[in-house]
């Protein structure tokens, strides 16, 4: 294999691991924070407001990981600096 | 398929290229302003208001409680910088519903943009409310060695607020383009759905840390160093009053 091929090969497969394994934890994540959420507001139903607020900004910074994954996955797809250097010089 | 309206360059001047990124850009800040000046233009304080008064009495007054709860009663120096993030990001990320519209919240420079308008206004509130002094001595707090802790969490705190809106609008714009080659009607409409949701949540996430970063840096005078939510956990009222 020629290293075009191997620097193709690899960035498809590690784009797709990436979104695979990366966003397995944030969604373990999310659950368990949502169900707390939920915990909590069935015991104090007066703080519901305070508390879907601050579910709301835990859920986001989980999800920034899974975000992470995502923008480093699209980077390696579309422009992907190694592709662009060798389909220039090559 | 583009990933950001960066690429499309409608007309170049010299080195100066102007991108879909920037005329969207414009658009809403026109948009906005044409809107706040129609709203404002005969105030009345008795009722009957005017529709436009009233959206705006309740947005403001919405975006005031919230933030309100996470800085404290004082936040009149605040709630111009917060708010203009807030509604420049909503409304950016509202108007996907128009056909051939890409958020310039899509495209990594605005964001970069915004976060680092963020990471320059908590020194500058910060020494506006306690000095230069107080403000480098929030660095070297618990003990000196949080110092390098310190640096790069600031540094972090304002990558990661980029990103993570880049990220969420990015894949909005992309996801729905992507899924028209699978089943053309349904499906992009209820990821449209499902990016309006997306998008005034991140809008509203973008406001709240950047209101938590101010504050955590701005009220240290107020024993409230360590913390990072202060008044959110305390009883559910809102602060009655201006």
């Amino acid at each position: 294999m020629d290293s075009t091929t191997i620097i193709g090969l690899g960035s498809m497969a590690m784009a797709g691991l990436t979104m695979a394994i990366g966003s397995i934890a944030p969604a373990l994540a999310e659950g368990r924070a949502v169900s707390r959420a939920l915990q909590s507001i069935a015991q104090q139903p007066d703080e519901a407001d305070i508390l879907s607020r601050i579910l709301f900004v835990g859920l986001a910074m989980i999800e920034s990981i899974a975000i992470y994954c995502f923008v480093i996955s699209i980077i390696l797809i579309f422009v992907n600096p190694f592709w662009e250097k060798m389909s220039a010089g090559g | 398929m583009e990933i950001s309206p960066d690429t499309k360059i409608i007309w170049s001047w010299g080195f100066v290229n102007l991108n879909l990124t920037i005329i969207f850009t414009w658009a809403i800040m026109a948009m906005i302003v044409l809107t706040a000046w129609m709203a404002t233009r005969k105030l009345v304080v008795h009722p009957p208001l005017s529709r436009w008064q009233n959206i705006f009495e309740a947005i403001v007054t919405i975006m005031r409680n919230h933030i309100r709860e996470i800085i404290g009663p004082d936040i009149s120096r605040y709630m111009p910088f917060v708010g203009t993030l807030y509604l420049f990001i909503a409304v950016s990320n509202l108007l996907i519903v128009i056909p051939e519209y890409r958020p310039p919240t899509g495209s990594l420079s605005t964001t970069a943009a915004l976060a680092l308008c963020v990471f320059f206004a908590v020194p500058i509130y910060s020494i506006a409310a306690q000095g230069v002094g107080g403000y480098l001595k929030h660095y070297i707090e618990p003990s000196p060695i949080m110092l390098p802790m310190h640096i790069m969490g600031e540094l972090t705190r304002t990558l990661t607020l980029a990103v993570r809106l880049f990220g969420s609008i990015m894949s909005e714009s992309m996801i729905a383009g992507a899924l028209l080659a699978i089943i053309p009607f349904f499906l992009p409409v209820v990821m449209k759905l499902f990016g309006l949701l997306i998008g005034q949540i991140q809008a509203y996430i973008f406001a709240v840390l950047a209101s938590i970063y101010i504050a955590s840096a701005a009220s240290s005078d107020r024993g409230r160093k360590q913390e990072e939510i202060p008044m959110a956990y305390r009883g559910g009222g809102h602060v009655l009053g201006k």
